[in-house]
């Protein structure tokens, strides 16, 4: 029980099935505060199905996930961003026609107070009406919210702040995994999830983002991460969780799992096994 | 209880003209994830041709059927090859708007060559019925089942045998997997086009012939039903849209039995938006699919908008404040009038269309809803007529708000479907509910315009009315736009699952757009009702709805700028060559069918 407690998140026997597949099969996991714990596992090996489970884009069909003490199974989304979960997406899901900084405002959308006030069945009719009348309260709010995006676009260098007004859709690729990154700090998570914040950027670019990630988790963010570059696992987390088939395979500090002769079969191994099979 | 199994037997066979409807569909939507709102239009086609071939060419039945199907099948492939190909790359919008203008230039070419009367369509067949137990059934019954068969039997041996219905099965599986392994993606959408209207033509003469009557109304009956069976049964499901036809079919024929003809169409609707609502993919698909791919491209194309400087706006609106003052003749500002009065529900539509993404084919509804409710309170409750218009303006916000709400979980063209049905129902319930709203005999002797005890009855008292009506919707939509809530439902329309992972609900947000459009829609009917001052069910139709979203497109989607100006264009240009009333629709297909093509973010820009 004080295990369970400590922990901020904590997976039982998490699983969701699609047909005859089994994306992810009875997953446990516990992620104490402050803790960086990453996810790595071949492709398809259910990694992004589990994030979407833990986020509320996608309903288990058995097993269990708790945050904060709390059971949060299949809440909505948008229940779980106000808890203070943020992610960002593998394939990266900016607002396209949004500029930086409204895109990075969206993030901060769970933080408004003043222009939506917590009134049961007409609150969101005053939302309208504020947000048209925009008495000094909301107007004060709105600027706090802009001055504190432009903090967190300065996190990434000169590669946001001068394209601040610019749609996203005119931004790079690299750059627009930083938006969301920005965009999931925005919220001021008490988790965040990284699914694959480096993809398709340059060693320079992962550099970078290595030590945006080191920052955050020195500042004592909770973060699961999901990295194929393992260099940048195996400095980064306390842990790493291996994946494959849907199943935890392996767990343990970064060195041990690395040598796990599981692992090695499930990155190498598993093309021989079956072409040996098949020539059987 | 002869009759039931009367009904049973014309429900079975009005679903099965449905089926050939809907099977296009499905296969059209199975290759292209494309909800062709077309397929009516060429079941249209069908039945004016066949009526040539019957009537002036004298053609013998199998022949007529060949000639109908073939000529069909030629319009379908023209329509894939100019209409919707040079879409493939673009935004997902794109060719949802473009099957809707291709649907209006053809109706109205169809309108245009034959006139708007109806016709009768002989079947050329013996007039004789068949006692079957106790129902009767004649020869057109056992022609259309026949007919429905036969194409049943043919599609299953081409999708199953020959090699390009593996390339169509393989396209509607996957169709990038099915690109790289060498099938040519073209041939396929041209094949199921080219099938697609080849039964719709069928089935549209088979129409009518059973009713022996054919007109232009038709079409837009024709898709619905098309699309509602294959909705039904789950899109792009070709055995299921069969189902899903026939359960159409049976169900309107058992609520026509027991409610009478004028709820037909009522029942259909009602049948579409409890499935959207409680099955959105249909009677057959299992509960738990994988969730769709995550879409990463916009729905929308992304521009930059035009800016306007502030000056230059308030010169133009200080310009068109000013006019009545000058010599103008009363011509001119009528057709600013309406011009106005097609702004506001353009300010409704580019808020719901545009910025929060709901693309709404039935926003007439909203000026119906509007109209009726101030006509009513002004007429039976003596109520102000500066009043009854605020209050139809909430009406419309209220009611508005509440019909769409079910299908703010709808996606893309499915949130068309269900507008253009919700549309159909609020005028269907307008036509029977004639307690409240006089049924077709419609409304008359609704007060004039007035303000403070003084009658609006000059056009400058009017102009001036209506233009500063629409100018304080505009700014409160554009001080709407700079707020939170402008960008909140911007990325409700750029990426719903991601707008929902950052905390916006898509219930409350979709509804707050739903209210402020409901609201400036629901002022412009209330204002019109109280100008022409007798309205009925047909007043405001899908003819409005669609021009308003030509002037949308026109204007650029959620630019408020661009609303007015597509107003005044689309109202003033026509005016100012003196086109004929009977060719304007044509020409907004056409300017919607050019800009989806040339300019999809239209002349200011998308916001």
């Amino acid at each position: 029980m004080g295990e369970q407690l400590k922990s901020l998140l904590s997976l039982r026997g998490l699983t969701r099935r699609f047909g005859g597949l089994t994306a992810v099969d009875a997953i446990d996991l516990d992620l104490a505060k402050g803790e960086l714990i990453s996810i790595i596992g071949p492709n398809g090996a259910g990694k992004t199905t589990l994030f979407n489970l833990v986020t509320g884009l996608d309903r288990p069909d058995a097993g269990t996930v708790s945050f904060e003490g709390q059971d949060v199974t299949g809440l909505s989304p948008e229940r779980l961003a106000a808890e203070g979960i943020a992610r960002t997406f593998q394939l990266g899901r900016v607002f396209g026609n949004l500029s930086v900084m409204d895109n990075v405002l969206i993030g901060a959308h769970t933080r408004l107070r003043a222009v939506k006030p917590a009134v049961p069945v007409i609150g969101p009719l005053l939302e309208l009406g504020l947000a048209l009348l925009r008495p000094s309260s909301v107007k004060a709010e709105e600027e706090k919210l802009r001055e504190e995006m432009k903090a967190i676009l300065a996190r990434f260098g000169e590669r946001l702040l001068p394209r601040i007004d610019q749609p996203a859709y005119s931004l790079s690729y690299a750059n627009r995994r930083r938006v969301e990154i920005a965009r999931a700090l925005a919220l001021k998570p008490r988790l965040l999830l990284l699914d694959e914040p480096t993809a398709g950027m340059n060693p320079t670019e992962t550099a970078e983002m290595q030590g945006l990630v080191a920052e955050l988790k020195a500042e004592g963010l909770t973060i699961l991460l999901i990295e194929h570059k393992l260099e940048m696992v195996m400095r980064l987390s306390d842990r790493v969780v291996v994946m494959d088939e849907g199943k935890k395979i392996a767990e343990g500090p970064g060195e041990e799992v690395r040598g796990d002769p599981k692992v090695i079969e499930a990155y190498l191994g598993h093309g021989l096994a079956t072409e040996q099979e098949s020539a059987a | 209880m002869s009759s039931w199994l009367d009904y049973t037997i014309n429900g079975l066979i009005v679903g099965n003209v449905y089926a050939l409807v809907a099977v296009g569909l499905a296969l059209i939507f199975g290759v292209s994830r494309l909800i062709n709102f077309a397929q009516g239009s060429i079941y249209l086609v069908g039945a004016y041709i066949g009526w040539v071939a019957v009537v002036q060419l004298h053609t013998p039945l199998p022949l007529t059927i060949i000639v109908v199907a073939v000529a069909a099948a030629i319009v379908g492939l023209i329509i894939e090859r100019f209409g919707l190909r040079p879409l493939q790359n673009s935004v997902r919008i794109a060719p949802l708007l473009a099957t809707i203008g291709i649907s209006f230039v053809l109706d109205q070419l169809v309108m245009l060559t034959f006139s708007p009367n109806p016709r009768a369509l002989p079947s050329q067949l013996p007039d004789v019925r068949f006692q079957v137990g106790g129902g009767t059934i004649g020869p057109l019954d056992l022609l259309i089942a026949g007919v429905g068969l036969t194409s049943a039997l043919l599609l299953f041996v081409f999708l199953r045998y020959s090699k390009l219905g593996w390339a169509v099965r393989a396209t509607a599986q996957d169709r990038d997997a099915a690109m790289q392994m060498g099938v040519d993606v073209n041939r396929v959408n041209q094949a199921v086009f080219g099938i697609a209207a080849a039964l719709g033509g069928v089935s549209g003469m088979l129409v009518g012939m059973y009713y022996n009557q054919i007109d232009t109304a038709m079409s837009l009956q024709a898709t619905l039903k098309g699309v509602v069976a294959e909705v039904v049964g789950g899109a792009g499901n070709v055995p299921g849209a069969v189902i899903g036809s026939l359960l159409l079919g049976l169900v309107e024929s058992y609520g026509v039995a027991v409610f009478g003809t004028s709820y037909r169409n009522l029942f259909a609707f009602l049948l579409l938006v409890v499935v959207l609502v409680l099955r959105p993919n249909g009677l057959f698909a299992s509960a738990r699919q994988a969730p769709p791919e995550p879409l990463t491209g916009t729905f929308i194309a992304p521009s930059r908008p035009v800016r306007i400087p502030r000056w230059a706006l308030a010169v133009a609106a200080g310009g068109f404040a000013v006019l009545p003052l000058f010599p103008v003749s009363f011509y001119v500002l009528q057709t600013l009038i309406n011009a106005w009065l097609l702004g506001m529900l353009a300010l409704s539509l580019t808020l719901v269309a545009g910025t929060i993404g709901q693309v709404s084919l039935g926003h007439a509804a909203l000026l119906a809803i509007g109209a009726y409710s101030s006509a009513l309170l002004s007429l039976t409750f003596s109520v102000p007529v500066g009043l009854a218009i605020i209050g139809g303006g909430l009406m419309s916000a209220a009611l508005g708000t509440a019909l769409i709400s079910p299908s703010f979980r709808l996606r893309g063209h499915y949130v068309s479907i269900a507008t253009l049905a919700i549309g159909e129902i609020v005028s269907l319930v307008i036509l029977n509910w004639e307690s409240v709203t006089r049924g077709p005999i419609g409304i008359s002797g609704i007060p004039p315009l007035s303000l403070f005890g003084y009658d609006l009855i000059s056009p400058t008292s009017i102009y001036w009315f209506s233009f500063a009506v629409m100018v304080v919707l505009a700014l409160l939509q554009g001080r709407l736009l700079t707020s939170h809530l402008g960008r909140s439902f911007r990325a409700i329309r750029d990426d719903d699952i991601a707008a929902r992972a950052y905390g916006l609900s898509l219930n409350r947000y979709k509804s707050l757009a739903f209210i402020f459009g409901g609201f400036a829609a629901g002022i412009s009917g209330g204002i019109a009702a109280h100008l022409y001052s007798y309205i009925n069910h047909e007043t405001f139709n899908t003819q409005q709805s669609i021009l308003a979203l030509t002037v949308v497109i026109l204007g650029g989607l959620g630019n408020v700028v661009g609303a007015i100006v597509g107003s005044v264009a689309l109202v003033g240009l026509p005016e100012l060559f003196r086109i004929a009333a009977e060719y304007r629709i044509l020409i907004y297909g056409i300017v919607l069918l050019l800009l989806v093509r040339f300019r999809p973010q239209g002349l200011l820009g998308t916001i």
